[in-house]
């Protein structure tokens, strides 16, 4: 470090050390490029919160990117949480439960997975890995026509199961969990615990657990926004609009409003249903943003 | 990891030595607890994953007629499959759509990153924050949106139109899958660029020193370090894009309900075909057939992939 500092120092005119590889130039143009791409990325979001805040006559005659004539923000969302006798709160509530229930879960089996896949030994644990990894580039529709079939005999169609299951299984969280595990729990301090006659649930539970933390968050976050935004397994798992996630009633909402002639005027609600149903996840994102980027370089170094 | 595994394999031959009992039985422990924690895991992943697979081959031999019902086949199904000009087309589009709309979004994410790691942009945080968001936003309610926008009932192409005079429509059969792309590159642009990004974030800052004292510029930089260390997210976000590309199913099938004419048929992407086929048409053995025949072709492309890229970064 000290050998790398003079030639450094040598090697720039003193009227621009304050620009150093940590803190180079600003450039404009970079920036302004740069801005575009945001403000494409941004674009729709803007636009959705300007529309929900216009009522139906005003949505359907007002310039896109312009407030209608009344701001009908609060009286849309009460519509929302009212309209067909509140079921907007029945599908959060759903949906609640899909993302709660189904990521803890997976997350749990992912780490308990991954922790024994990386740190115990047992016959068959390659071929186990290689069927499991093999299986995060099998398309969700090749196992979805045979799932639904397979859970309507089961007689688990149309209830909550049906969503959750799929769910709790987490190929690429076993994934993370694995590379993760395999560098993060030192095997020494395994042995050490074993030696003092320690159960290998209770390690698992008291020592390595903790030390997955991190990872734990990350495929925790993955599995949030995957079950969250989940749209195919609930529309062909499930016919009662009473177990609906937010994706699959908004989805129904807008059918009911684009329906030719006779449909029912009703875009303020898809609208403004949509950007409820978003807000909970930027601000997980936005709060959590971290861990996704800790979670994502764990995924790409393994490679 | 390997001399455990030699030790295990070796147990059984020492029978003979006074040690040799306990060792094997502590072998044969050590599996089962192994097992016990994979084990909630595995089971699930059999009822969701291979049972529904081994089902999937067991349908696909069989076909379902409006008269005699279901009766066994073989691989007729496969055989109708290669030569069904709707399966065709739509396989070609999602072809066509994967060449043209990945390579633009990888671009437009690497780009993007190296932006972000340069430290020459003012407002950073805010960008890469705000970037990333779309891929926090369901498809449903992105279609829901880019739909209304681009639509020419609501939309910001009514404006327009009215305004400039013209009639252009982006949801007219020969654009809709340009509006699709759209679409889709806003969604995940943002997340391939985070994952350059943490690739970008874990180069050794004395890599970045090295370079500067050997009077390295910024592009020599990018071209000699930055994008060689991000060979490993290139093979991951390459692998995940097709994958998604080849499954596109959301955008087609909530669009039509928006927009009419917009060219979207019932086949219009092979998963489109396969819905339709398995839960309006009835015909589930040739869905299922479809269905593997896809998973094949997508598992295929994604480990040459890997390989390819596994193998230049061996040979670097």
């Amino acid at each position: 470090m000290t050998t790398t500092a003079s030639p450094t120092r040598l090697a720039r005119p003193p009227a621009r050390r304050r620009y150093t590889i940590d803190n180079p130039r600003k450039s404009r143009t970079l920036t302004f490029l740069t801005a575009l791409f945001t403000f494409y990325c941004l674009l729709p979001l803007v636009w959705l919160v300007i529309n929900s805040t216009k009522s139906q006559p005003d949505f359907a005659s007002s310039f896109g990117f312009a407030f209608g004539t009344r701001f009908a923000l609060f009286d849309n969302i009460a519509e929302v949480f009212t309209y067909d006798g509140g079921i907007f709160v029945r599908w959060f509530l759903n949906t609640l439960l899909y993302v709660g229930v189904g990521a803890v879960t997976s997350t749990f089996l992912a780490a308990l997975g991954g922790y024994a896949l990386a740190k115990l030994e047992f016959t068959g644990k390659k071929v186990f890995l290689f069927v499991v990894l093999g299986s995060i580039s099998v398309p969700g529709i090749a196992l979805a026509i045979p799932q639904f079939l397979l859970f309507a005999r089961l007689g688990l169609t149309n209830t909550p199961w049906a969503v959750l299951i799929p769910s709790f299984v987490n190929p690429f969280g076993l994934y993370l969990m694995w590379v993760f595990a395999a560098e993060a729990v030192p095997t020494g301090l395994l042995e050490a615990a074993k030696i003092d006659g320690a159960g290998e649930f209770r390690i698992f539970m008291q020592i390595a657990l903790p030390m997955l933390v991190p990872a734990t968050v990350t495929v925790l976050l993955f599995s949030f926004v995957s079950i969250w935004n989940n749209y195919f397994l609930p529309l062909i798992m499930l016919k009662d609009p009473n177990w609906y996630p937010l994706t699959i009633g908004i989805n129904q909402w807008n059918k009911l409003a684009s329906t030719a002639g006779n449909g029912a005027l009703l875009q303020n609600l898809v609208v403004t249903s949509s950007l409820l149903t978003i807000i909970p996840l930027i601000v997980a994102f936005i709060t959590l943003q971290r861990f996704w980027q800790s979670g994502l370089a764990l995924g790409a170094v393994k490679e | 990891m390997s001399e455990t595994v030699a030790h295990t394999a070796r147990a059984p031959l020492s029978v003979a030595s006074p040690g040799g009992d306990q060792l094997r039985r502590r072998a044969k422990k050590k599996r089962q607890i192994g097992w016990a924690f994979v084990a909630p895991f595995g089971g699930l992943f059999a009822l969701v994953f291979v049972i529904p697979i081994l089902y999937s081959g067991y349908l696909s031999l069989f076909q379902e007629r409006m008269v005699g019902g279901t009766s066994f086949v073989g691989l007729a199904n496969y055989l109708k499959l290669v030569q069904d000009p709707q399966f065709l087309d739509g396989l070609y589009r999602v072809f066509r759509f994967t060449l043209i709309q990945v390579p633009i979004m990888l671009a437009l994410a690497l780009v993007l990153a190296l932006a972000l790691d340069s430290k020459r942009l003012h407002g950073a945080k805010f960008m890469r924050i705000s970037t990333f968001l779309p891929y926090a936003v369901p498809a449903i309610v992105s279609t829901l949106m880019w739909g209304f926008m681009l639509g020419v009932r609501y939309g910001l192409f009514k404006n327009l139109n009215d305004w400039l005079g013209t009639a252009v429509d982006p949801f007219q059969p020969s654009t809709t899958l340009i509006s699709i792309g759209v679409m889709v590159t806003w969604a995940f642009t943002g997340y391939n660029m985070l994952i350059f990004y943490s690739g970008l974030k874990a180069v050794p800052h004395e890599l970045y020193e090295a370079a500067a004292i050997d009077g390295a510029g910024e592009f020599r930089v990018i071209r000699a370090i930055k994008l060689p260390a991000l060979r490993g997210s290139l093979v991951v976000t390459v692998v995940f894009s097709i994958i998604g590309t080849f499954q596109m199913f959301n955008e087609p099938q909530i669009l039509p309900s928006m927009v009419a004419n917009s060219g979207i048929t019932t086949y219009y992407t092979p998963n489109l075909y396969v819905y339709n086929l398995a839960f309006t048409g009835g015909q589930q053995g040739y869905a299922a057939a479809l269905a593997l025949v896809m998973a094949a072709i997508t598992i295929a492309i994604a480990y040459a992939v890997q390989i390819r890229g596994m193998k230049r970064a061996f040979d670097q």
